[in-house]
């Protein structure tokens, strides 16, 4: 038997505008989340490094539990467990921005944390030494500068969201490899259409690292 | 005379370490004392006590009126003190994100709500007076060891303090720019402020203070005139480190 493949150029064009519809969605997830996630970081990154236990303790729960068990298994939970708490349905997007929000929200509570700790000690004492308070020299002094050093492993944080949120296929919601996956149960190109798919990522995350060296550059020329 | 520092049996420790023990010390308005003695004789610390970046376990710490309590308590005094009191640290700590002129008027600005043209003439003003007026826009990291330093000197007297602390603020410098540092210091002396220094300068110490104070395993061993610390110390241990660090 002869076995020859060959590559569907009209089939993987032909699938663009239906896949294209899923980008919408993946950005929304990607984005919505983040921006989340971003505030989640912050609030539990400064809570994880604070002299208080009680602050200390439910922040450290929070990012090894989130960076602990797989985001599979968080946005499963939030969908299909999460209603029996809350006594109604989830909606799949919903559900995919908060998983997204929570898990990176708690690797971001990481970079926030390890951002602060990396400014030197002398900076919070010349602070405080010119009469600044906690928080004035904590805002106006340390997280300035910790924030600069935060930008490339924000940048990484995020190019694994908008990649971990193609899992949410599993709850329905109509990002692009979902998009995918209907649109191949039409027409069975799989290598084609997940091609496609695979670049469409490539698209959104080579754009991503683009902008950020742009930022990171103009960060760290002032410095 | 006014007392800025008044000190009386304060201990200190590291853990189970005695940093500070009983130690009793004032200084005077006007008065530059300065404080010497091996590393880890706990001179630095000494003098971190005083605005509080060290805290002390036992014994009375009163700066300008504002009396500090063992542990850090006493947060409102310690709030008072450090406006009242300026310090310069040896590796600078210049904000590296601002420029120079903004690093000078950050605390006008936050601390004093100082309204900017009057922060920002201040800072020029400082400017001149410490040599550097013409780096005013450039960052911190763009100047030599010796111009850092003398922003950081500025930026202390932005707030106008009422006495300024040196913790070795040449031991980081390459030697062609202590001097400069050194210069700046003195002319602060010699229009007032009321300064205590740590140094390894013996030759400043000497020629600027009004008081040396030599301190030995966290002790006051020995404190008098320049004159009569350098030339004729009295207790054994200020003999042999004087002997050591003055032979060479």
């Amino acid at each position: 038997m002869e076995f020859q493949f060959q590559f569907d150029w009209q089939a993987a064009i032909n699938s663009i505008p239906y896949l294209l519809k899923g980008i919408p969605y993946t950005l929304l997830i990607s984005f919505g989340g983040l921006a989340i996630g971003f505030v989640l970081g912050i609030i539990f990154g400064l809570l994880s490094i604070n002299k208080k236990w009680f602050f200390r303790w439910p922040a450290t729960a929070y990012i090894e539990i989130f960076r602990g068990t797989p985001i599979l298994v968080q946005v499963l939970f939030i969908f299909y467990g999460l209603p029996d708490l809350v006594g109604g349905p989830i909606d799949p997007l919903t559900a995919g921005i908060a998983a997204i929000a929570l898990n990176s929200g708690a690797y971001i509570s990481e970079v926030v944390r390890g951002g602060v700790q990396s400014i030197d000690k002398g900076q919070t004492e010349a602070g405080l030494s010119l009469g600044l308070s906690r928080s004035q020299t904590f805002w106006s002094i340390i997280w300035p500068q910790a924030f600069r050093r935060m930008i490339p492993p924000l940048g990484n944080q995020a190019i694994v969201s908008i990649k971990d949120t193609s899992l949410f296929s599993v709850i329905g919601v109509g990002e692009l490899v979902r998009q995918g996956q209907v649109y191949i149960a039409n027409t069975f190109t799989a290598f084609e259409v997940y091609f496609v798919v695979a670049l469409m990522y490539l698209a959104i995350t080579l754009s991503l690292s683009l902008v950020l060296r742009f930022i990171e550059r103009r960060g760290l020329a002032s410095v | 005379m006014t007392q800025i520092v008044q000190m009386r049996g304060m201990n200190k420790y590291f853990g189970t370490l005695h940093v500070l023990k009983e130690i009793d010390l004032t200084v005077e308005a006007g008065e530059v004392v300065v404080i010497i003695g091996a590393s880890g004789s706990g001179k630095s610390t000494l003098i971190r006590c005083v605005n509080g970046l060290e805290e002390f376990e036992s014994g009375k710490l009163v700066v300008d009126g504002n009396e500090l309590a063992p542990k850090g308590g006493n947060q409102k005094a310690l709030a008072e003190i450090r406006k009242e009191v300026g310090m310069v640290f040896q590796q600078f700590n210049l904000f590296p994100h601002l420029t120079v002129k903004k690093n000078i008027m950050l605390a006008p600005r936050k601390v004093k709500e100082a309204p900017e043209p009057i922060a920002s003439a201040t800072a020029d003003r400082l400017l001149s007076r410490v040599g550097i007026a013409s780096q005013a826009d450039k960052y911190p990291s763009h100047l030599s060891g010796g111009q850092q330093q003398r922003v950081a000197i500025a930026r202390a007297l932005a707030m106008e303090p009422r006495l300024m602390l040196f913790d070795e603020p040449t031991s980081a410098l390459d030697p062609e720019m202590i001097g400069e540092v050194l210069d700046v210091m003195r002319e602060l002396a010699k229009e007032g402020m009321t300064m205590m220094v740590v140094t390894h300068e013996m030759g400043f110490a000497r020629e600027v203070a009004d008081r040396v104070i030599y301190i030995h395993e966290g002790q006051i061993v020995e404190e008098g005139k320049p004159a009569d610390v350098f030339d004729n110390p009295q207790n054994e241990r200020t003999q042999s480190f004087l002997s050591r660090v003055l032979s060479h």
